[in-house]
């Protein structure tokens, strides 16, 4: 059976639309020097390098790793490259915890990017398909019938989504490194925001980023001067489209959910908070059903048990909705969720958090990863 | 760490151009005939991992359309690697260290025809330094056949040898195209056309086992080298020095190695750098040269290498994968028979 | 800066380029979707059933996705359907063929079990609604392309209530 993984170095850089101070590879070796010095070390205390990221295509770099291998010190040592959709950056963390818990490396760095200023997502996720017609309207049009569907199904109130937004970005503001600060907004202005796919408005939907995040993983005693403990790495994934499917739930998330507990050996009313991947504003009560943190989803968003000093809090980075850059989004989930339980999430700190899920979700929904860490030694 | 063995290995025929199948088609059929080869079911799966390229492919997700050849349903464990199958293999070997599975599937596929490959790998160079130069593939490689000749690392003489017995190889091997089909490319001095690939359309399977018998990973690791073509000895490899001896390679005792080299050039500097001896076949199976299948090359290397074993023509062997320009990126797989 | 106009410091620092890349693909249609393509031709909607779960795809698929085993039997499907979700467009963006605001919806077309995802023309944006009952109009001119099909327009039959949605929404 495998050995223990622990995050010993957590570093991400300032996420922003336009990073126009770095390139890419000064945008990953900004968040890769920060989780070193973190974790007390250098550049050539590290055994292996794994970078994930969203398609190709955003960019326009085909397989970065080949031109990011300098920057990342990994010239003369192993360089993969995960890629799984949106759920990248969480799959990627997990990679690496494999490597370092069947003890195949002693410490290995992982980062995930994005520089969007330099790409071009919404064409690439807008791509039309041969022979089809050109009805793609990027992950905004994709996702939103769905959230559609989940209002009807649960006869959720309007509001809801809003409240999400305007709790997230609030958190945000207690987060030096999330790309948007918005210190005034409202219910009221993000109700009165546009459109742009109904049902989804401006203010509910996620920002394009420019950021990086990266950790350090260890098992080596001598290396844990304050680590948190990888618990439980689960992935699973689904078919996009087929007879039957259960867009709004999809079980692959729920069955995903279901063993990242069970080899934790928790219920999940034991976590302390969550790090979940909302691009839109809908999917927290959405999320909160599959996942089986809540029965009602939306009525726990309404009753505030998401909020930093509710039940459980849910984001208090800011989430997805304030920092997105999508290659990065999903290892800054399982980062934050590290960060909560060794205590080290500064301003957005939840006290005494000591359990905590990191989530990640790609593809039409249907590629999920998920983490379970902890202050304490499995 | 666990030994994980090869239980089975199946390739679609690598050809010029294959219009009747999509993705999801190639995998369905690829990976159906892998785990039959296996004597597995696809329920036995517990870990399914992919590499493909979505440049390549001409879309953004084309690996997400693939999945639809796998029965994903009830979902499946499943990650997938922008890079070619051969490093799928090395997640799934490291994910079936983990010990809660025992059989993972792994597959890739790729399409020349569609016409993406040459532009895919000049935009997979440094994009502020080296891209906009636009240099193909076929002009980095003679630039390092340029550098070997000049260091006195071999002649042109062993490039057309190497080139001969790739041909010689194909002309009985039933799933690359016929050495005598026309060819259409350019030269650059030092390197012909025929120094070069034949760019195919296939896909690659392998399952891999805990324990259970068949040809048996012995080692498995990858290296990289600095990315910039003037940054390092083109006469040289490091990172796949460095691979070989990770893996614990027994260069003595190796009885077949399958390079995933897509110059007659970079199979002689494969072969001299690694200091194989006359006992080693290199590439019975026509490597790279033969037949040259985007994301699937080096997967299908280490499928051959285990063919190789399971037909009693070695008892050693490796299988090697590359990427990036001028053999930056190198991965061995040892293998050895049970 | 210096007023030699050949100092390096006469030149402003380059901090940003624009890299164009263009690529072209010759893609084969395959052959499942050419047959699709040539019922296309016809002005039929033509699906494939899977013969393990017997499920009925439009676009056809040549592979089952959740039996990974060929599709075979074609089925014509359409050329009425239900609209079971939707979403109006209202956000510009690059590469966009139609002008905003437009409805797009999924289109469960009968006889089939997944739906297919298209516009809804002839139709205020606003007044579209799940279990809508549409029907495909064809482009003047047909061409093997799903562009063939222009839209979904709403057609007077009584909308499928929610509950019979259920199962596809």
């Amino acid at each position: 059976m495998s050995g223990a993984c622990a995050i010993i170095g957590i570093g991400q850089t300032r996420h922003a639309a336009k990073r126009a101070d770095v390139s890419m590879p000064g945008l990953v070796r900004e968040a890769a020097k920060r989780a070193l010095e973190d974790a007390g070390l250098e550049w050539k205390d590290i055994d292996a390098v794994v970078i994930g990221k969203a398609p190709d295509m955003f960019e326009g770099v085909v397989q970065p790793e080949l031109f990011l291998a300098g920057a990342l010190g990994a010239v003369g040592k192993p360089m993969f490259r995960v890629h799984t959709a949106g759920s990248v950056g969480g799959s990627t963390a997990i990679v690496a915890s494999h490597l370092v818990s069947s003890g195949v490396h002693r410490r290995v760095l992982t980062v995930a990017y994005e520089k969007q200023s330099e790409s071009n997502a919404m064409w690439a996720l807008s791509q039309r398909f041969p022979f089809r017609p050109p009805i793609a309207a990027g992950a905004g049009g994709y996702f939103a019938p769905i959230i559609r569907a989940y209002m009807a199904r649960t006869n959720a109130p309007d509001h809801i989504g809003v409240q999400v937004a305007v709790k997230d970005r609030l958190n945000a503001l207690d987060n030096p490194y999330a790309h948007l600060k918005l210190p005034n907004i409202t219910a009221e202005q993000v109700a009165a925001s546009p459109m742009l796919w109904d049902p989804i408005r401006y203010l509910e939907a996620c920002p394009s980023s420019d950021g990086a995040c990266a950790l350090v993983l260890s098992a080596d005693e001598a290396d844990c001067k304050n680590p948190a403990w990888v618990h439980a790495t689960a992935m699973r994934s689904e078919p996009m489209l087929f007879a039957g499917r259960d867009e709004v739930s999809p079980r692959a998330g729920a069955d995903c959910a279901k063993q990242v507990y069970a080899d934790a050996g928790i219920t999940p009313d034991q976590l302390d908070v969550a790090e979940i991947y909302v691009p839109f504003s809908w999917y927290e009560p959405m999320w909160l059903e599959n996942l089986g943190l809540a029965e009602s989803g939306w009525r726990a968003v309404d009753a505030g048990e998401t909020q930093r000093d509710g039940r459980l809090p849910i984001n208090p980075s800011g989430g997805v909705l304030s920092s997105n850059p999508i290659g990065a989004s999903g290892m800054l989930r399982f980062a934050e969720a590290a960060l909560q339980v060794r205590g080290a999430a500064g301003d957005h700190q939840i006290d005494g958090a000591r359990l905590a899920l990191g989530h990640a979700y790609g593809g039409g929904s249907q590629f999920f990863s998920m983490w379970i860490v902890g202050s304490e030694r499995p | 760490m666990r030994p994980i063995h090869i239980a089975g290995f199946a390739q679609l025929d690598q050809v010029l151009r294959d219009t009747e199948r999509d993705e999801a088609e190639m995998v369905q059929q690829v990976t159906a005939a892998a785990l039959a080869d296996a004597g597995l079911g696809r329920k036995d799966v517990g870990f399914t991992c992919s590499g493909s390229n979505d440049y390549v492919m001409g879309r953004a997700f084309s690996f997400t359309m693939a999945i639809d050849g796998l029965a994903a349903w009830p979902p499946i464990r499943e990650s997938h690697v922008e890079m070619d199958g051969a490093w799928a293999l090395y997640e799934a070997w490291v994910r079936l260290q983990h010990g809660d599975v025992d059989i993972a599937l792994v597959y890739s596929f790729g399409k020349s025809s569609l016409g993406g490959v040459a532009e895919s790998l000049t935009y997979s160079l440094d994009p502020y330094f080296l891209a906009p130069l636009e240099p193909g593939p076929d002009v980095l490689a003679s630039l390092q056949a340029r550098r070997m000749l000049d260091a006195g690392l071999a002649t042109e003489a062993d490039f057309a040898r190497a080139v001969a017995q790739a041909k010689a190889a194909a002309a009985i091997n039933g799933q690359v195209p016929d050495p005598l089909d026309h060819r259409v490319g350019t030269s650059h001095l030092p390197l012909r056309a025929e120094d070069g690939p034949v760019r195919t359309d296939g896909a690659a399977c392998v399952v891999l086992r805990a324990g259970g018998g068949g040809p048996r990973i012995s080692g498995i690791a990858h290296r990289i080298d600095p990315h910039q073509p003037g940054a390092r000895d083109l006469a040289t490899c490091p990172s796949a020095v460095l691979a070989a001896e990770a893996a614990g390679v027994d260069i003595a005792r190796l009885d077949v190695a399958e390079f995933h080299a897509p110059y007659s050039s970079q199979v002689v500097l494969l072969s001299r750098v690694l200091g194989l001896s006359e006992r080693t076949t290199v590439n019975p199976s026509g490597g790279a040269l033969a037949a040259d299948t985007p994301m699937v090359a080096g997967l299908v290397r280490i499928g051959e290498a285990a063919q190789a074993i399971r037909s009693g023509r070695a008892r050693h062997a490796l299988g090697h994968a590359s990427s990036g320009p001028c053999l930056q990126h190198n991965l061995i797989c040892a293998l050895e028979a049970e | 800066m210096s007023t030699d106009p050949s100092s390096p410091k006469a030149r402003p620092a380059v901090t940003r380029f624009k890299s164009p890349v263009r690529i072209e693909y010759e893609v084969a249609a395959g052959t499942v979707t050419s047959r699709f393509l040539d019922g296309i031709l016809e002005g039929r909607l033509e699906g494939r059933r899977c013969p393990s779960c017997e499920k009925v795809y439009i676009p056809p698929r040549g592979s089952c996705p959740t039996c990974a085993v060929p599709t075979s039997e074609p089925v014509d499907v359409g050329p009425r359907g239900t609209v079971t979700t939707f979403s109006v467009i209202r956000i510009p963006f690059e590469g966009q063929v139609l002008t905003p605001p437009y409805a797009c919806a999924h289109v469960l077309l009968d006889g089939a079990d997944v739906p297919l995802l298209h516009i809804v023309g002839e139709c205020d944006v606003d007044e579209i609604r799940m279990g809508m009952r549409v029907e495909t109009v064809w482009a003047d001119e047909l061409k093997p392309t799903l562009e063939s099909v222009r839209y979904f327009r709403p057609v007077d039959e009584d909308d499928v209530p929610y509950d019979q949605l259920r199962e596809h929404v």
